[in-house]
């Protein structure tokens, strides 16, 4: 379970979070829509930690990620996340660029991380470029290799942040479906999204960001049939134009 | 118009004496630029480091290194610690001058390297629970050695012939110093520079020619 608890977040003097208070339960699906600068991306960074927050607090299953006495490397390991920038390692082939982090963070030995790996790739649909090296793959395929990547580490949750923003439209479809096979199998998965059918059709809620406030949340089919929150209207009938 | 008649044979008998100090001139380069890029990595650090006096260490190294004649610094490393009652041996000078330009430019290379690998990767790393030196060690330096590959190739050339200056400090077992000590007996003064000349044009050649080897088999990406 992810608790996020009146969570405040500034960049310097802007505050991009102004009290986020969220609960996602295991087995859940939760969809965050909103603006740009609507605060939601820097939700996905604080939940694991790569970003400090002001005050508040996010709890993952009980451990707190911003007190001092967390182990953030030991914790990161159950939260997979993916950026919209896939951030392949362009060094390594796309097998060692999933089975690195199995093999040096949990000392797994490397048969068994590249067998963990070879079926992690083969469920994306990467099965046959393993031994390729990522600047041969096309936008989506690096986007599903990172996705295996992180899912490799047997994550208990994941974060996906806008993974489909930086794709070639004919792309998005092949992203999606991965992600809605993880949605299928039960993963906790938070994901902020551009993609309405998809928040629509995968997530049971879904969160609006407006100007760091979380405007709305609400199981997925009543989100998009009566938005109550003013803002929430705007943004989407914006979409739907 | 010329009277000098060339005598080939005499300098080429030679030859020996000036290959055991082309080893020389190779160990010479080699040790400067182990040390060179350990301590170039060191100061790297200083300078990323945040700390206002390790950061201005790394700079006046850095700034002298690269704005000062090579020749100056190996003059330093001898006759001017020298005058504080410090004496190193001619290879010592030799070796420290061509260490501190090593460690100067290659630091620039490094931290240029850095600066053009995304922060994004490092995030990415972390994110996978690795700590920040396993995230710099498996995915950020394996990237710079790379970008800073041909530089360091350049750095290494540059080191080889940055060895001739050693004869200013009476400098004698290298390539260059032989050469000069062989001039001095046999006065065959052209051709003995001459064939000093074509071995470090060979060297050079196969330090070019094996870094692009290990390039073809190190970068596949």
């Amino acid at each position: 379970m992810i608790e996020i608890k009146d969570v405040h977040k500034s960049f310097a003097t802007l505050e991009v979070l102004k009290g986020i208070n969220l609960t996602v339960e295991k087995g859940e699906v939760l969809s965050v829509i909103g603006g740009s600068g609507s605060g939601k991306s820097t939700l996905l960074t604080c939940i694991n930690g790569l970003e400090p927050i002001n005050s508040g607090a996010i709890l993952v299953d009980g451990t707190e990620v911003h007190a001092k006495s967390t182990d953030l490397n030991k914790l990161r390991r159950k939260i997979g996340i993916v950026f919209q920038q896939f951030n392949a390692f362009p060094h390594l082939t796309v097998l060692d660029n999933v089975t690195l982090a199995p093999r040096k963070v949990l000392g797994m030995g490397k048969k068994q991380a590249e067998e963990i790996a070879v079926q992690q790739l083969e469920n994306v649909g990467l099965g046959d470029k393993i031994n390729v090296y990522p600047g041969r793959l096309s936008g989506g395929q690096q986007q599903r290799m990172a996705i295996a990547r992180a899912l490799a580490m047997s994550p208990e949750y994941m974060l996906f942040d806008e993974v489909t923003s930086a794709l070639d439209p004919q792309l998005v479809g092949e992203v999606l479906d991965t992600l809605k096979m993880l949605a299928d199998d039960g993963m906790t998965m938070i994901c902020v999204t551009h993609e309405m059918a998809f928040a629509r059709d995968v997530s049971d809620r879904v969160a609006f960001f407006h100007q760091g406030v979380m405007a709305e949340i609400a199981p997925s089919d009543e989100f998009f049939r009566a938005p109550k929150h003013p803002e929430t209207q705007k943004f989407l009938s914006n979409i739907r134009e | 118009m010329f009277s000098y008649t060339f005598q080939w044979n005499q300098a080429l008998a030679r030859l020996p004496q000036m290959l055991e100090g082309a080893l020389v001139t190779m160990q010479v380069a080699i040790m400067s630029m182990v040390l060179g890029i350990l301590i170039a990595i060191i100061l790297t650090g200083f300078r990323l480091s945040g700390n206002k006096f390790l950061n201005a260490v790394a700079v006046t190294w850095i700034e002298i290194a690269r704005n000062t004649p090579a020749l100056f610094q190996i003059y330093m490393a001898h006759f001017g610690v020298a005058s504080f009652g410090i004496h190193f041996s001619p290879f010592m000078s030799l070796l420290i001058g061509i260490t501190f330009n090593n460690a100067g430019y290659l630091s620039e290379n490094f931290r240029g390297a850095l600066k053009a690998i995304p922060e994004t990767q490092t995030r990415s790393a972390r994110s996978l629970g690795m700590p920040p030196i396993m995230a710099f060690r498996t995915v950020v330096l394996p990237q710079m050695l790379r970008i800073s590959f041909l530089p360091m190739t350049n750095q290494m050339v540059w080191a080889v012939l940055m060895t001739s200056l050693g004869v200013t400090v009476s400098m004698n077992a290298d390539l260059y110093g032989v050469t000069q000590d062989l001039n001095a007996l046999t006065f065959r003064t052209f051709e003995l520079f001459a064939i000093a000349g074509v071995i470090f044009y060979i060297i050079v050649k196969v330090i070019n020619l094996g870094a692009r080897l290990i390039a073809a088999r190190l970068f596949r990406y």
